[in-house]
């Protein structure tokens, strides 16, 4: 790859609403580092350009999901995509897809979130607990590992046909979070989520399409979470209880 | 009217501190939650390595060592009544984030793991006087496995995990609202006023008590951890109103930044055995810290690798160090946290996204070759003064502004006095999170909502109202990009009087062309300009009170390092100072004194943590 000042042909899908009726694309040029993020690039437009245009970001390294955006036809977090790594000269930025777009790359996450919280994503578990922390063995902690790393950034959500074609579909990132609590050993209520997502707008909207598993910012490997809500509604089991911790905590 | 909202609390930022009193307000009074970011981009989310707290799990340790940790870290600056409540509480508080589902990383017993990390030690029980330096024993504290984790993303789970346990209570967010003013009268906190980002409509929010959250302010610097938006709006705009800001000449430069980017790669790498090289292959904490070598306090190791740069022993003569965590390295030096050799996978296991960025941002792949790092600001120690219920104080004289809380980076309570150390600020903001959503919930029971005053929104309004009307005479992130370069250079890990002075005259400087800014945009919605704009201001405020507060200081204590002034001066400047503003341009300083603890012994009033030179 160049290591080089590169000249950047930057096409960003603009929209006002105060002003435009429809979207349309605009051009910039702009010089970029190899180790600038897209989300550096997109910013000198803002800086040294136009001062309007519209994004949302703030860790700047790929943390804190604020800025999923459709770069070159794929969802990305652009403060995660390296200049150096782009194939040409010429980048495409628009917002992502399927969430009603407020103004540039700005859309209302609303939806998104409302879907999230409809799968009670919070633990549930009235025992009283222990003094000290509630046992977890190592392996019952690893069960759920993966999809404690979800970000609410909404790239999965929003680059899944179905969703395109169905905006109450509650969506990955939504089926990610309730697979979160499902298989935590120490969770009470998966009974009830599986039942939430057995709904017509739940898991069984997926068609394995894969394309969130693709675009996922943190590697969750989405797909497999959703068909392990699958294969629990369909089996009414969500894996072996914690009897090495409970073990464990016996002989200690 | 529409853009009127009344809460007996209002709670401004919803990163750890702010989400945490909301937890506690909200169980008791009407709360509403104010944030510039949806609550789970807050920055609290970027934090690694994990949260201090004396469980004991893995070996002996106990709240005492930790505060003890906690007073030295912070070269004795450090309240030291708040500093074992911060060790005492933070047991109690790891248990409820667990019982809420927080996912921690377990030990083979399924207790909750934990790890090394920098100036969290234990007193050495093989310890020996009269050991040859430099042996095992002659060392009179040794590392200890205190930092509670989730791999390497622990702040990221206390996030999510308190933002679930708020959906989970219903409490009231609003979201994407950047506070633009504090609506104070007789010199009493009754709310704020909020802009709505997605219309740019002014909010007032009525209030009986109000907490400021609003997290920390890196950005005042050009080579920062931190997110764009911690542009440390609470505390500036206190200070605007004429409240001091504590001990603001204390910015913390964390030794392991991403060259260049400034992106962080957490202590833990060398709580796990990663050690630090420099381009003679020398792991030169050796000869800075002997005993704690790179676990050493961060404002140490970040002085060294200034000290090894400008010997030229930087890489390839410049301005970086290599950060070393391959296994062979670890086990080459002995470093592992167990004792035992190390292998890829186990790195991997520890901190995979750290490994990560450093594969994504640099090219570089941890596991096979050292990475390059350099200081990177990282996190304001000052800020707001408050009691150790999160009530901000008004004056040196420990006096409180009724109705106002402050908690989190933002406030300076002060448990990490000169210098914080790692996993400290994760456990302040819950412990005094907590503190302060308890006794605002109690101040807005046991007071009446008083009468606003006619138009509190007025003063944000002619403000906006100025930068649209201007036209973009100049751009503005040109004033912003001075103020980070002579912030960083002259106002960084090393300072002088000559520089601090230039760095003085460069910010009263911006402030004056501040005053003619305009914006491009002139619209409502989305307005992302205006709102940069009204941050690079915020953090004019409190570059201008760093700079005064860092001149006054001449001695060198924990991340405050004056080369004119080597030396920690216990007889003049063992205080805290509260920076004022004090018309347009110049800035009052007082002190108030350290809170010292005493006990009897030997029949004597003694200081509980007599002072000592802090060696590592
Ligand atoms: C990369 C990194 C790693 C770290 N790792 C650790 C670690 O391992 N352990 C540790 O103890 N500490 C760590 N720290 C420090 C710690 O994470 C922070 O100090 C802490 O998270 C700050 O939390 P907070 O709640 O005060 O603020 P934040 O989490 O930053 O939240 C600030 C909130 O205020 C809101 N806000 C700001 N301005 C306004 C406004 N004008 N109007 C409305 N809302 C506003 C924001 O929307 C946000 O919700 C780390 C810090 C960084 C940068
Ligand atoms: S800005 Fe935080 S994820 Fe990109």
């Amino acid at each position: 790859m160049a290591e080089t000042t590169r000249h950047l042909t930057v096409r960003i899908k603009r929209f006002d609403p105060e002003t435009d009726s429809a979207p349309h694309w605009e051009e910039y040029q702009v010089e970029a580092e190899p180790w600038d993020r897209v989300l550096d690039v997109i910013q000198k437009v803002k800086w040294t350009i136009d001062d309007g245009l519209a994004l949302r970001r703030s860790c700047a390294h790929g943390v804190c999901g604020s800025d999923a955006m459709r770069i070159n036809g794929r969802n990305q977090l652009a403060c995660k995509v390296l200049v150096k790594n782009l194939p040409d000269n010429t980048i495409r930025v628009e917002p992502i897809l399927g969430l009603p777009v407020i103004k540039d790359l700005v859309v209302d996450m609303k939806p998104f979130f409302d879907h999230y919280k409809s799968v009670m994503p919070f633990l549930v578990n009235d025992e009283p607990p222990p003094t000290t922390e509630r046992l977890q063995s190592i392996a019952a902690r690893a069960r759920f590992d993966d999809t404690t790393k979800c970000i609410l950034c909404a790239c999965c959500t929003t680059a899944c046909p179905p969703f395109w074609g169905d905006r109450k579909y509650v969506g990955p990132a939504a089926i990610v979070n309730a697979h979160r609590f499902i298989f935590d050993s120490r969770d009470r209520a998966a009974a009830e989520r599986l039942e939430i997502l057995n709904d017509a707008e739940g898991v069984w909207r997926c068609r394995t399409v894969f394309n969130c598993t693709e675009v996922c910012p943190r590697e969750i490997k989405v797909t497999q979470a959703i068909s392990e809500v699958k294969r629990a509604l369909l089996t009414g089991d969500v894996g072996e209880i914690d009897a090495s911790a409970e073990t464990a905590a016996a002989a200690s | 009217m529409n853009n009127y909202h009344r809460f007996d609390c209002v709670i401004v930022g919803a990163g750890g501190a702010g989400m945490m009193a909301a937890l506690e307000a909200s169980q008791r009074v009407g709360t509403a939650v104010v944030s510039k970011l949806y609550p789970t981009r807050s920055h609290t989310g970027a934090a690694q390595g994990g949260i201090a707290a004396a469980l004991a799990n893995l070996e002996d340790d106990s709240w005492e060592n930790h505060a003890y940790d906690t007073i030295k870290g912070g070269d004795f600056l450090v309240d030291q009544t708040a500093a074992e409540i911060l060790a005492r509480d933070a047991v109690e508080c790891i248990y409820q984030l667990e019982h809420w589902g927080l996912p921690f990383d377990r030990t083979p017993a399924g207790k909750i793991s934990q790890r090394r990390f920098g100036g969290h030690t234990k007193p050495n029980p093989d310890y020996d006087p009269s050991a040859p330096p430099g042996s095992p024993n002659a060392r009179p504290r040794v590392p200890v496995m205190r930092s509670c984790h989730s791999a390497d993303r622990t702040g990221h789970m206390i996030l999510q995990t308190l933002y679930q346990q708020c959906i989970k209570q219903g409490v009231t967010f609003f979201d994407e609202f950047h506070m633009t003013d504090l609506i104070l009268v007789d010199g009493e906190c009754r709310g704020i006023v909020a802009l709505e980002i997605a219309t740019g409509q002014l909010h007032v929010f009525h209030a009986k008590s109000v907490l400021l959250a609003t997290g920390g302010f890196g950005r005042m610097f050009k080579v920062s951890s931190n997110a764009y938006a911690l542009t440390g709006d609470g505390p500036a705009i206190a200070y605007q109103h004429g409240l001091p800001l504590e001990d603001m000449e204390f910015f913390q430069f964390h030794p392991t930044g991403i060259y260049r980017l400034g992106i962080l790669l957490s202590e833990a790498c060398r709580g796990d055995g990663g050690v630090m090289i420099n381009d003679q292959g020398e792991r030169f904490m050796e000869r800075y810290a002997p005993n704690l070598k790179d676990l050493a306090s961060r404002d140490v190791c970040s002085r060294s690798i200034y000290q090894e740069v400008r010997a030229g022993r930087g890489i390839g003569g410049k301005d970086y160090v290599y950060l070393d965590i391959r296994a062979e390295t670890i086990n080459r030096f002995g470093t592992s946290p167990t004792g035992k050799p190390v292998d890829h996978r186990w790195v991997e296991s520890r901190l995979p996204d750290i490994i990560d960025f450093s594969r994504t941002y640099l090219g570089v792949d941890p596991i096979r070759e050292p990475v390059p790092i350099q200081p990177t600001a990282h996190y304001a120690m000052g800020g707001l003064p408050t009691d150790i219920d999160g009530r901000v104080l008004r004056d040196e004289t420990g006096a409180i502004v009724p109705g106002l809380y402050a908690a989190g980076e933002s406030a300076c309570v002060s448990v990490h006095g000169a210098n914080r150390l790692g996993t400290n600020s994760l456990v302040d903001l819950v412990v005094f999170g907590r503190r302060s959503g308890r006794d605002m919930a109690r101040y807005a029971r046991d007071h009446d909502f008083k009468p606003l005053p006619p138009k509190p929104e007025a003063a944000s309004h002619a403000k906006i109202r100025g930068f649209l009307e201007r036209p973009r005479n100049y751009p503005w992130v040109k004033l912003r990009d001075r103020l980070q370069h002579v912030m960083m250079d002259d106002c960084g890990v090393y300072r002088t009087g000559e520089g601090l002075e230039r760095a003085r005259r460069e910010v009263a400087s911006l402030k004056e062309q501040y005053a003619t800014l305009g914006v491009q945009d002139k619209g409502s919605v989305f307005n992302t300009g205006l709102l940069e704009v009204l941050e690079f201001g915020n953090l004019l405020d409190l570059a201008e009170a760093t700079v005064a507060s860092a001149l006054a200081r001449t001695e060198s204590r924990g991340a405050h390092s004056r080369e004119d002034f080597p030396d920690r001066d216990d007889s003049r400047f063992f205080a805290h100072s509260f920076a004022f503003r004090d018309g347009p341009d110049s800035v009052r300083l007082a002190y108030r004194d350290v809170d010292v603890i005493y006990i009897e012994k030997d029949g004597q009033r003694q200081p509980k943590y007599p002072l000592e030179i802090r060696k590592y």
